[in-house]
């Protein structure tokens, strides 16, 4: 078996571990779509105040929430992925197995994020967009280039949040107990990703520096290549500078933690 | 299974027939009791890692600080939204904050309800001699949870202090009385959320759009959000009276769909009919509760 068709087996399981539980994903597309609704009414009272803030009109602002609730679970950025899985694997030795088996541990476990990101695009991502398109007026893109450039920004947007959740995963190979590191992960993707307030709305230096952070890569460059904000091969290209730095840096991480691991117990 | 299904009167403080008035109300005494015996139990692990517990108690503060940084940033760019200033959706948010967090804190356990009935640990509370809501709800206390009460303190703090507000005997009394009340009516969404869990194991994210997807909501002015969903979350989920209609009466603004000044009176009379309610539908839920396996 070919390594390639190995990730696809692995990513395809990682697909049909999460389409399992059907109830969940109801159920998250229940929860997703009533906070997609509470902030589209949030954000019409603040577009109505300061009409085209951050370069929006209020169709753009409410497509914005909509893309935001597709993506919250698909990238994680608000926590979620197979970080959590990892991590417990390190702290109870597991991760012993997954280093023996003959594959990349990184590649391995990016092959079972990204059939899990599949997944929560289709089962959760899409079902809260659709509702919100139907309730409300948004700025839907005519041309199928703009719908396939957007999705290409998704899978980018992917490995970067990809890159990130293993770096904080491969902090449980020092800190053993990685509930408090996660934590911080899980509220800086949050916020740094633009899930409350689009970045292109934070005043002055502040918004200069989360735009140019990596979580920018995860909704706000999807978005603004949705929504026509943003020229598509720029924005590929700082995100797939993100995505190659932070999985590189996961290489390194990942180098060094291995030679160091101790299987814990007998 | 019909040992563990026939124990389920203790879940329920006492209320079948053949008890006595005196016998439901010790059984409701020892359910408070057991209540602070498991929650000082956690709290005493919890203290075994001090270090650990101070940080997750600042992360939780932090973590909720973030939700009015968002706020903030708002107003960095309007001066008002839907008709409120900062200060006075400060004063929404502290008091939604607050509430939410001591609910979180006394009874927001409950929301792991599903996932005890999967892996078949509820039997386990049943077989004890305690009601079994007093053994979910004090379940894994978490002292940290203090966090989040307290970073909304400080914002309603903050509010109080910088709002020009014209204070009567009635106003000042109200203030305790909403955060008492609010408190009371989160937690009746928790157990009820926890009795919905019974029906619907694996859905139980659902929980989640009417407990942190509420406090969300009212931390945003009324003027806002449209007439339909007001009305839901005023005459079916009483969210509004956590926070909406007695702070209009305090800050002395519009009422949300023009309700009368008495209405803000009312949060004690919602909280208890909620709690009554979520009541029900947790013994409705616990009764119908079969365990899992043959």
């Amino acid at each position: 078996m070919g390594a390639g068709r190995l990730y696809v087996a692995v990513a395809a399981g990682g697909f049909r571990r999460y389409a399992t539980y059907r109830a969940a994903t109801v159920a998250g597309v229940f929860t997703n779509t009533a906070f997609g609704l509470i902030l589209v009414y949030t954000y019409t009272a603040l577009w109505n105040e300061r009409p085209h803030l951050g370069g929006y009109d209020l169709p753009q602002a409410i497509t914005y929430v909509w893309i935001g609730q597709s993506l919250f679970k698909t990238l994680a950025n608000g926590g979620g992925g197979v970080e959590t899985e990892l991590m417990e694997r390190i702290r109870t030795g597991d991760v012993a197995v997954d280093l023996y088996r003959p594959a990349d541990l990184q590649l391995w476990w990016l092959a079972t994020d990204l059939g899990r990101s599949a997944f929560e695009l289709l089962g959760r991502g899409v079902p809260p967009f659709v509702l919100g398109a139907l309730l409300f007026d948004m700025a839907l893109p005519t041309d199928a280039t703009t719908w396939l450039a957007f999705l290409f920004s998704v899978f980018l947007a992917a490995l970067v949040s990809f890159g990130l959740r293993y770096l904080v995963a491969l902090t449980a190979f020092w800190l053993m107990d990685g509930s408090g590191t996660i934590q911080i992960a899980w509220l800086t993707g949050w916020f740094c990703s633009g899930m409350v307030l689009p970045l292109n709305v934070f005043p002055g230096t502040l918004g200069e520096v989360v735009r140019a952070l990596p979580w920018s890569s995860l909704l706000q460059a999807p978005a603004d290549v949705f929504l026509g904000q943003a020229d598509a091969l720029s924005t590929w290209a700082f995100q797939a500078m993100w995505a190659v730095v932070l999985l590189a840096a996961g290489r390194m991480v990942q180098a060094a933690a291995t030679r160091r691991v101790v299987v814990q117990g007998g | 299974m019909a040992e563990l299904t026939g124990t389920d009167d203790i879940g329920g403080a006492g209320l079948s027939g053949t008890d006595t008035r005196g016998a439901g109300a010790s059984r409701a005494w020892d359910g408070v009791r057991a209540y602070f015996l498991i929650a000082g139990m956690w709290i005493r692990s919890t203290m075994a890692y001090r270090a650990s517990f101070a940080l997750m108690t600042f992360t939780n503060f932090a973590a909720t600080a973030l939700d009015f940084v968002a706020i903030l940033l708002m107003f960095s760019r309007v001066h008002t939204l839907g008709g409120w200033s900062l200060q006075q959706v400060a004063f929404l948010y502290g008091v939604s904050s607050t509430t939410f967090g001591l609910a979180d804190m006394v009874i927001g356990s409950m929301e792991r309800l599903g996932r005890r009935v999967r892996d078949g640990t509820l039997d386990t509370l049943l077989v004890r001699p305690v009601p079994v809501l007093a053994q979910m709800a004090a379940d894994q206390f978490a002292l940290r949870r203090l966090g989040r009460t307290s970073q909304g303190a400080l914002v309603l703090t903050y509010a109080v202090l910088h709002l020009d507000i014209a204070w009567t005997p009635a106003k000042v009394l109200l203030m305790p009385v909403m955060l008492l009340s609010g408190c009371a009516i989160f937690c009746a969404v928790f157990i009820a959320g926890a009795a919905f869990q019974f029906a619907a194991q694996d859905a139980a994210e659902v929980q989640n759009a009417f407990t942190y997807g509420g406090t969300t909501l009212l931390q945003y002015p009324p003027t806002v959000f449209a007439t339909e969903l007001l009305r839901g979350v005023t005459f079916v989920l009483p969210l509004a009276f956590v926070n909406w209609v007695p702070a209009s009466y305090v800050l002395g603004l519009p009422y949300p769909l023009g309700l009368p000044e008495w209405a803000a009176f009312t949060p004690p009379l919602v909280a208890a009919a909620s709690v009554a309610l979520a009541g029900l539908a947790w013994r409705a839920g616990l009764r119908s509760y079969r365990s899992t396996g043959s």
